[in-house]
């Protein structure tokens, strides 16, 4: 085994350093409480004004399997996942092997001396500390001195990185909300190692840290808690959900934050329900009867609920009725990888149901945008009748992001074509629930307590004539059906347009959507440097809009990059312009991990070169 | 305002109710179903609750599943909204629709097949939760618009023209809802004109989830005379717990009115006719194991117990745990109710990292 290089075996001096631009990732056991740790970093990081991310790449398991958490340090604001490691700390036996072949020649590897191996690596700086030591001495009552056992890497990194001890002192303010026990419990674990990192250890390597000024407009949310935030302030009266990975902390998000916002402190009344159903039948089954009676009314899930889902997305559909549906997406098909992300459900829930369907989805590309489409999904969702689905993922949904603030809604809310006594007043002609006054598709609706004798209706998902009377007239089905169409023609124009970057001297587009994002704009900076110049379209929903089609028809070729195995928004532009397939071309990357810019930009190089 | 309340004031010998409706406010669309099918009368009782009760038609809501049972509630309450959801999911549908505005009444019909078969998992869930409603299970055990399969209430031994015998034990919707423990459970035959009619209305103005499995016979696939779910069968089987008296809510529900001893001919809509027999006087449906001891005797004599098996009258709705307002509803409330305050948007800011 090699020795712990202390200042005793080692004088040499580091010469050049690497400021605030590497990856680190720290292997441990779930369960093992290491997740406040990891955060602690992130934050700690955070808060010292460095651009950062953090992936936690984590088992279905609850404990004693293998996770890892990378967090990644950027001086030039690059959030997306690596695949390099240059600092590696290794807390698990059973990945150590793993892990210490992980780091990149030169980088560092920092493990627990608890773990007895033989180090056959020579190319690294290798730094062993004590961490069941300072938990021991913390005092901490013995229950919970493997969670605090892992405070020991924040305190030696906070050392050896120069990680601002009031930072880490912020963090776990935060993550503890105040409460001064767990803090300072945690707090004496690190300042120890921090403490004894300084007395015995040297660094080998170039990797620091250092304080910048990159954070201050930002905040660091995961886009679970920014969707339920944005839901609350769309004015979510119903959620109705099962729980799944990745999208339980979605609905539990929701339910931690709505009371302060909604509740009246004058009244013990609520203006909002939120029900755990007994799976996602039920979960879309109410989400849909709260929708008929006139409430916002939504619901959270992930591929397998979504599948499950499919009946009643064909009767919404069918029916008109509006609800909001949020897929925070996962490796499928089947059980799949249920921890890993993955962009591998937009055919199959822009199409959900049997029959012809077309439904609505609005793609959020970062936590921020999470929040907006929270709020809007439901002005949409009433605006057509239908249900919308949010198409997120684990990425996103799951993993803290640095997020621009959360904007207030710009617009007031959007109720639709929605009928009460008031409206119904001066009608001139017969009210029909399915009948397109305006031309757009769009037909008025009327919610149950609608007093007017005329407002009743019959939602059925049997064939129906204009007043919702049930009907097997073929040429009535063809018409009611043709009209769905107009209305889906009539969502175009609600759609939240794509985003555009131009590049310079770009010769060819990239379109892309969702938590791709930060590797397409890291590529496109890579790309460029090797001389390729790039223009970028970030969808943010189906059906395109406008734009989409003249993105494409500018550009001699426009890469579709997804995280799926079939190029599946490939094939959805495909469909929609079948004139201009041969200016696309499909990258898809499925394995699970978030999207890395180094691969974007070869394998556009490598089609570029042939 | 339609033409039916016109007739305030006007020289009419049609029957009005307090709030000046006449039966016809309550009809649906015409039946089409088959002639004599169980499912009728039941769908005219309901009109005739309803009326008696004086309840606004705009003021309920009903749905049902899919299936012959689920059609009917097209021919009933016309002016109500109502929903014909999917294939035994009318609970889940009912549960969030509920939530719109809680002062209406929630009349709900499904089938056995609808309700014990496929839609099993949300029967039990909806009496879990205690949504308030009329849950009325029409069961004929057997599947009607398919043209005659088993459904899952079907007795072990029963042949089908198509199916031979069934080999599988039946489920009882009564037994089922007291193991949940529902908060409302009866039965009765829908022959029965009069105690069907004066169940629903208990079921009406119970604050919680009422179970009500009426026997209703297929007039088509299911009237073999050894069938439970045959006229032939429940005309000799039926033995109603006690004539069953309707007490408003505002009273609180209460059983008393049954004397020992008393009987009663009642006439059925084909012209047959059953003796009712009154149970016992001490019979006391908020008596749990009474009503878990009466269901298990009645199996053993192979009897159809019928009335109100089991009440519960206090424990708190759905919406009571939710603490929906009683003033204005969830549907009408508007931005100012739902929306959080422009400035809090800066606290939502702050409290992230």
């Amino acid at each position: 085994m090699a020795a712990t290089k202390t200042k005793e075996t080692t004088k040499q001096e580091t010469t050049e350093r690497i400021v605030n631009d590497f990856s680190m990732t720290i292997g441990t056991m779930n369960g093992s409480g290491s997740q406040t740790s990891n955060l602690t970093l992130l934050r700690a990081l955070f808060k010292m004004g460095i651009p950062v991310s953090g992936k936690n790449l984590f088992p279905s398991n609850i404990q004693g399997l293998p996770t890892w958490y990378t967090i990644r340090v950027s001086k030039d604001g690059y959030l997306a996942r690596r695949n390099t490691h240059e600092i590696v700390v290794a807390m698990n036996v059973d990945t150590f092997v793993e892990d210490l072949q992980k780091v990149v020649p030169g980088g560092a590897f920092y493990y627990g001396d608890h773990l007895k191996f033989d180090i056959d690596r020579d190319d690294i700086a290798i730094y062993s500390f004590p961490a069941k030591q300072f938990a021991k001495e913390s005092g901490a009552p013995a229950a919970l001195r493997d969670y605090v056992a892992n405070m020991a890497y924040v305190g030696v990194l906070a050392t050896m990185l120069g990680i601002e001890m009031d930072k880490i002192k912020q963090a776990l303010d935060f993550h503890f909300k105040g409460k001064e026990k767990p803090i300072k419990l945690n707090m004496d674990v690190i300042e120890a190692a921090a403490a004894w990192a300084a007395e015995n250890l040297e660094s080998q390597d170039p990797y620091r840290v250092e304080r910048m000024d990159e954070t201050k407009e930002y905040i660091m949310a995961d886009g679970n808690t920014a969707a339920a935030l944005g839901a609350i302030y769309g004015g979510v009266q119903f959620a109705s959900w099962y729980p799944i990975t990745p999208a339980s902390s979605l609905a539990e998000s929701l339910t931690a934050q709505i009371g302060p916002l909604r509740d009246d402190p004058e009244s013990d009344e609520k203006t909002y329900a939120i029900i755990q159903a007994e799976d996602e039948l039920a979960a879309i089954g109410m989400a849909i009867g709260a929708g008929w009676s006139g409430l916002r009314a939504m619901t959270s899930t992930s591929g397998p609920g979504i599948s499950l889902m499919t009946e009643f997305a064909g009767l919404a559909y069918y029916a008109e009725i509006p609800v909001v549906i949020w897929d925070v997406q996962r490796v499928g098909p089947s059980t799949g990888l249920p921890t890993r992300t993955s962009q591998g459900d937009i055919l199959s829930t822009h199409f959900l149901g049997h029959g012809d369907t077309q439904n609505v989805m609005l793609i959020p590309g970062s936590a921020q945008e999470c929040f907006e489409f929270g709020w809007k999904a439901f002005d949409i969702a009433e605006r057509l009748q239908t249900p919308v689905f949010v198409m997120s993922d684990l990425d996103l949904g799951m993993n803290q992001w640095m997020s621009k603030p959360f904007e207030f809604p710009d617009v007031p809310m959007d109720r639709g074509k929605i009928l009460w006594e008031e409206d119904m007043k001066d009608l001139k002609e017969r009210w029909g629930r399915y009948r397109d006054v305006d031309g757009d598709g769009i037909p008025y609706r009327t919610a149950p307590g609608n007093k007017n004798p005329q407002s009743a209706w019959f939602a059925r998902g049997t064939g129906h004539n204009e007043f919702a009377k049930y009907s097997e007239d073929s040429d009535m089905w063809e018409e009611n059906m043709q009209r769905l169409s107009r209305k889906y023609e009539s969502a175009h124009s609600l759609m939240p347009a794509p985003v555009l970057e131009q590049g310079k001297n770009a010769e060819i587009g990239i379109i892309s959507f969702g938590s791709t994002d930060v590797a397409i704009l890291e590529a496109r900076d890579l790309l460029e440097q090797d001389g390729q110049g790039t223009d970028y379209l970030r969808l943010r929903a189906v059906p395109f809009t406008k734009e989409v089609k003249k993105f494409i028809e500018d550009h001699e070729v426009s890469y579709v990059v997804e995280m799926n195995r079939d190029g599946q928004m490939y094939k959805l532009l495909q469909l929609e312009y079948p004139e201009l397939t041969a200016k696309l071309k499909s990258l898809t990357k499925h394995d699970g991990l978030p999207l890395n810019a180094r691969w974007v930009s070869s394998a556009i190089i490598e089609s570029e070169a042939k | 305002m339609s033409e039916n309340v016109k007739t305030n004031g006007k020289p009419s010998n049609i029957k009005l109710n307090e709030i000046g409706l006449s039966k016809n406010d309550y009809r649906g669309q015409p039946t089409t179903l088959c002639a004599g099918c169980g499912h009728n009368s039941i769908a005219n009782q309901i009109i005739a609750a309803a009326y008696e009760l004086d309840i606004v038609p705009e003021d309920v809501i009903k749905l049902s599943g899919i299936g012959c049972s689920s059609k009917s509630p097209a021919y009933f309450l016309s002016r109500s909204f109502g929903f014909n959801s999917l294939h035994g999911r009318m609970p889940s549908v009912a549960t969030g629709a509920s939530f719109g505005d809680r002062r209406l009444k929630t009349i709900a019909v499904s089938g056995d097949g609808d309700t014990t078969n496929i839609g099993m998992g949300q029967f039990k869930h909806i009496i879990r939760r205690n949504v308030p409603m009329v849950y009325i299970i029409e069961n004929n055990g057997v599947y009607g618009l398919t043209k005659g399969q088993f459904s899952a209430t079907a007795e072990r031994g029963l042949t089908l023209k198509y199916q031979g015998a069934n080999p599988y034990m039946p489920v009882d919707v009564v037994e089922e809802a007291m193991a949940s423990r529902a908060t409302f459970v009866a039965r009765s035959f829908a022959g029965d004109a009069s105690q069907v009619k004066a169940l629903i209305k208990a079921a009406l103005s119970h604050n919680g989830l009422a179970v009500l499995d009426i026997i209703s016979p297929c007039v088509t696939f299911n009237n073999g005379d050894d069938a439970r779910h045959s006229y032939g069968w429940g005309r000799e089987h039926n033995e109603p717990l006690h004539d069953f008296s309707f007490v408003p809510r505002e009273e609180e529900i209460q059983v008393q009115d049954f004397t020992e001893g008393e009987t009663r001919t009642v006439t059925l809509h084909d012209g047959g006719q059953i003796v009712l027999r009154k149970i016992e006087k001490d019979y006391d449906p908020t008596d749990r194991v009474s009503a878990l001891r009466i269901m298990e005797q009645a199996y053993t004599d192979e009897v159809m117990l019928t009335g109100l098996i089991y009440i519960e009258p206090e424990r708190p709705s759905l919406h009571d745990v939710y603490k929906l307002p009683l003033e204005l509803p969830l549907n009408r409330m508007t931005e100012k109710e739902l929306r959080p305050s422009k400035a809090s948007i800066k606290e939502v800011n702050a409290a992230m990292f």
